[in-house]
């Protein structure tokens, strides 16, 4: 079945079955393969697009339910002021190890700041903890995001640091 | 903040480079290491295997792009910046000139190509030196020639030849047509830069293909593109060597998009081609959905009547009939323990992991009569081209193997077993395949870390002084062969530091396939080894840092055994291990700190991959048993330089979280010979919010430079365990934490 879908800003026609998944639209029929697989099942995040701006996971979206809606993804987020900052932060703050999961990682990050310009700590566990990253890249994400917000990039959660 | 040197351009395309390549074949205006200038390079490295050859690593472009190889896998761990780095820096030029491309598999030119062990930095540190070194003494030579000069008048700095008489200059692109016209010298007696002028080694540089990635360029495995390209799954038998009897497959290939279903009879070795069922088709959605369809009847085989249970049972089994061989006995344990007057007993247990790479495992082949060439996410290239071109029968040769990038190694891209798969589906298939496998497939197809039963006993006098240790080890194996990554050395820490140490061993026949996973023996030994030595410590009513530091006592060379071919391992230096004991305490107050209620600091050490590792541990625990983790420390020793200072931070920030996730939340449980656990759901990764800071401090020592991708995990683990001993009381035994146990209310 034919779908037309609004992606990156372009309009795209695709002929597939209504239960695919948005990632492999993305992936296998269009080529845009920033979005990766990692689970299937929504658990993992790496596979992270933004549904008319909520961070949404294309590998449990099918097609047929995008609808007119606006698909943004790791390809064309760089074209934002927020994604602009959040990819520079990320290279300042060297986040990347593998990289596997960044292109989910960032696009999380940047719904979180679109809706929470100077996000808390625990703003910052909310909005990412679906992200999951194997190479544990946590800290300089947590302080990437903070540099993309202009804001200390200090781990404010405390630690008892009693004196004896 | 880090400060960070980032290129000011993307790395060149191969298109380019061959557009150079003939512009300098056609003008003679490049500098090419490769072909004559470099192919008939007389000079040894100095290095443990294949020297390298210096001519293929390097190419200077006449407007002065400089290209390096890299030539080993990367998989996260930075290499393919930090190996160029160290060849940027004897090469004397500026680092925003240079350019990486990923080398081929090819060993003739590139000496030993794999991602394992932490082993990069210690075997290619001095190698790619010389190759750098190499190369700015051609360059040197050239600029003298030109203007009629004694070499030791000139000198370079940031790809630029100066003459110190004239101050005439020239840069490296300029000289380059005419340094491609000498004979290389021989790299071996060329004298290397002093360290103390260093100007790339030494300093933060981003990740190379870091631009790239947050841009979600396609660059890793999974995102292979080939013209005519088909997509497969391979499904395999959920029990361990179980085979197809029969399959439906002309169902299946009556599903939509499915071209081709075909049984694979397959081998009996697990890390080759096993028996499965191909599905083949125009969508990976689409074949992994046409499974559905799929019905196959199994012959489970021998390893169905294996399960998690039966092996603790077993395991019990043994130690209550303590049913051991001793492979290390020093002293008489039994006796001083008798009479020691504080002493410890205590058993523990560690389960089977998977490595979880996010990336699941999946290869590019395409087979042309006996021709095969591979795009595949690897970390030991070279052994997949011998398994390859073995299971299809054609000769290595034959086998061209492209190293993509990887979305995480840990250990699980050692074995090539989907890169046999891609290649036996692209064969029969007669089309270019992209293999993919989904999360369970990957879940419950890993080579695992092995579980271990470990049961301990240990005395102390009454100065407080370890005088007697013990430990019956229940592992797999067969007789006296243990399966991968499940050996209990003799020279296992404390061994050489006690008096009275007996090591024995009993092992159990497994059907599930081990390999090893980040910190290989080391992520498991450290757990129960720190733990139980944190038990000794308190049992005397010691404090458990300075106990450790009494243990390690004066500064001494400890042997760690043989290698395979009988060549002595480098020692474990009790004194480096002491420096970061001692740092770790200083950094994070060990002592000095009073904390509040159910939080407690543990500290611990370990000695792997040649890196020196003191880490300290901050958790409180709720009344619920929820762990909070809120600071580890860490001190690491791995030599004279920390060559790229934050991917070296990084690589410790990430193993350490790592070793947290392990302990926190993640066990492979085997029922019926197949693995239990099949998604993120019930095998947990560490997440943003338990991700605590870590605070990391490199000693640097007059040792030579070794790998960090490894030691800094396991000291993590057990310092977790006895940081929530000192916050509840309770000890923990069993990983991973069961929280269960530290509830109050």
């Amino acid at each position: 079945m034919a779908y037309v879908i609004r992606i990156n800003g372009k309009t795209r026609s695709v002929d597939v079955e209504p239960d695919m998944p948005l990632l492999w639209v993305l992936r296998d029929e269009l080529g845009l393969k920033g979005s990766k697989f990692g689970c299937g099942v929504g658990l993992c995040g790496a596979c992270t697009v933004h549904i008319d701006g909520k961070a949404t996971r294309s590998c449990i979206t099918p097609v047929s339910s995008v609808g007119a809606a606006s698909v943004t993804t790791i390809e064309a987020i760089g074209a934002t002021a927020i994604g602009a900052k959040v990819q520079a932060a990320w290279l300042e703050t060297d986040v990347v190890q593998c990289g596997y999961c960044q292109a989910g990682q960032i696009m999380s990050a940047c719904a979180l700041l679109s809706k929470t310009p100077k996000p808390t700590d625990s703003d910052i566990d909310a909005a990412m903890q679906g992200n999951a990253c194997r190479c544990c890249t946590y800290v300089r994400i947590r302080a990437a995001i903070k540099q993309a917000a202009g804001m200390s990039t200090a781990d404010t959660r405390p630690v008892g640091m009693g004196v004896a | 903040m880090t400060t960070l040197t980032q290129p000011t351009r993307g790395g060149v395309s191969r298109r380019r480079l061959f557009v150079t390549a003939g512009a300098a074949t056609g003008g003679g205006l490049m500098l090419s290491f490769g072909g004559a200038a470099f192919g008939d390079t007389p000079g040894q490295l100095p290095d443990k295997g294949a020297a390298p050859q210096i001519g293929n690593y390097l190419r200077i472009a006449p407007d002065g792009v400089i290209t390096i190889m890299s030539k080993n896998p990367e998989i996260g761990q930075g290499i393919k910046t930090m190996l160029p780095m160290v060849i940027a820096e004897e090469l004397d030029c500026d680092w925003k000139d240079v350019r990486i491309e990923n080398a081929p598999l090819d060993s003739s030119k590139f000496g030993a190509q794999f991602a394992g062990g932490s082993f990069a930095t210690p075997q290619n540190y001095e190698p790619m030196r010389r190759v750098g070194a190499t190369g700015r003494a051609m360059l040197i030579a050239a600029a003298a020639a030109t203007w009629n000069v004694p070499v030791a008048e000139c000198t370079t700095a940031m790809g630029v030849v100066r003459h110190s008489g004239s101050g005439r200059k020239l840069k490296y692109g300029a000289l380059a047509a005419k340094a491609a016209t000498l004979t290389p010298p021989n790299p071996a007696t060329l004298t290397l830069k002093d360290p103390a002028s260093f100007r790339i080694i030494g300093k933060s540089v981003l990740g190379i293909d870091s631009p790239r990635i947050v841009k979600g360029e396609p660059i890793f495995g999974i995102d292979t593109v080939v013209p005519g390209m088909a997509y497969a799954v391979f499904v395999k038998c959920p029990v361990f060597g179980g085979k197809v009897i029969s399959a439906n497959v002309d169902a299946v290939k009556a599903q939509r998009g499915v071209t081709h279903c075909f049984v694979v009879e397959g081998g009996s070795d697990l890390a080759g081609l096993v028996s499965g069922v191909a599905i083949v088709g125009d969508s990976w959605w689409r074949v992994n959905k046409a499974r559905d369809a799929l019905k196959v009847d199994w012959n489970e085989g021998a390893t169905a009547l294996q399960s998690s249970q039966g092996f603790e049972a077993r395991a019990a089994k043994f130690h209550q009939e303590a049913q051991f061989k001793s492979f290390k006995a020093q002293g008489d344990v039994d006796k001083v323990l008798a009479d020691a007057p504080h002493k410890a007993e205590a058993g523990y247990f560690y389960p089977f992991l998977s490595h979880a790479t996010l990336e699941p495992q999946n290869c590019t082949a395409h087979v042309v009569g006996d021709q095969v060439t591979i795009w595949a996410p690897t970390q030991n290239p070279g052994a997949g081209r011998s398994l390859v071109a073995k299971t299809l029968g054609v000769p290595p040769a034959n086998v061209a193997v492209n190293i993509t990038r990887c979305g995480g190694g840990f250990g699980r891209r050692l074995s090539n077993d989907y890169m046999v798969e891609a290649a036996w589906i692209s064969k029969v298939a007669g089309v270019p395949v992209k293999l993919l496998w989904n999360r369970a497939d990957d879940m419950q197809h890993d080579f695992y870390r092995p579980a271990g039963f470990h049961s301990f006993k240990g005395g102390v006098d009454a100065a407080g002084k370890l005088i007697a240790f013990r430990d019956d080890f229940v592992t797999f194996g067969t007789g006296d062969t243990d399966v991968s990554s499940a050996t209990l050395s003799g020279t296992e820490f404390p061994a050489g530091l006690v008096d009275n140490l007996g090591y024995s061993r009993s092992a159990i026949e497994l059907g599930v396939p081990t390999g090893p996973l980040r910190a290989p023996g080391s992520n498991a030994l450290a757990f129960v080894f720190q733990s139980f030595i944190d038990e000794l410590a308190h049992s005397a009513s010691r404090d458990p840092l300075q106990f450790r530091l009494d243990l390690l006592g004066a500064r001494k060379a400890v042997s760690t055994g043989q290698t395979p071919t009988g060549a002595m391992k480098p020692p474990f230096d009790t004194g480096r291990m002491r420096d970061v004991l001692e740092l770790v305490a200083a950094k994070s107050g060990w002592g000095t700190r009073k904390l509040p209620p159910r939080t407690g600091i543990g500290v611990a050490f370990y000695f792997s991959h040649l890196g020196y590792f003191a880490e300290v541990v901050q958790a409180s625990v709720s009344t619920k048993g929820a762990i909070r983790v809120e600071k580890v420390w860490v001190a690491g020793d791995v030599g004279s330089q920390i060559i790229n200072p934050t991917g070296a931070e990084a690589q410790v920030q990430g193993a350490v979280l790592d070793g947290l996730g392990e302990a926190l939340g993640q066990a492979i449980t085997i029922d019926k010979g197949r693995v239990v656990q099949s998604n993120f759901y019930d095998f947990l990764l560490l997440r943003m919010p338990q991700a605590p800071q870590v605070e990391v401090h490199f000693l640097k020592t007059a040792n030579p430079p070794t790998g960090l991708g490894e030691p800094a995990l396991p000291p993590v683990i057990p310092a977790l365990c006895n940081a929530i001993f000192a916050a509840t009381g309770v000890r923990i035994r069993r990983l991973p934490i069961d929280v269960k146990a530290l509830r109050t209310v």
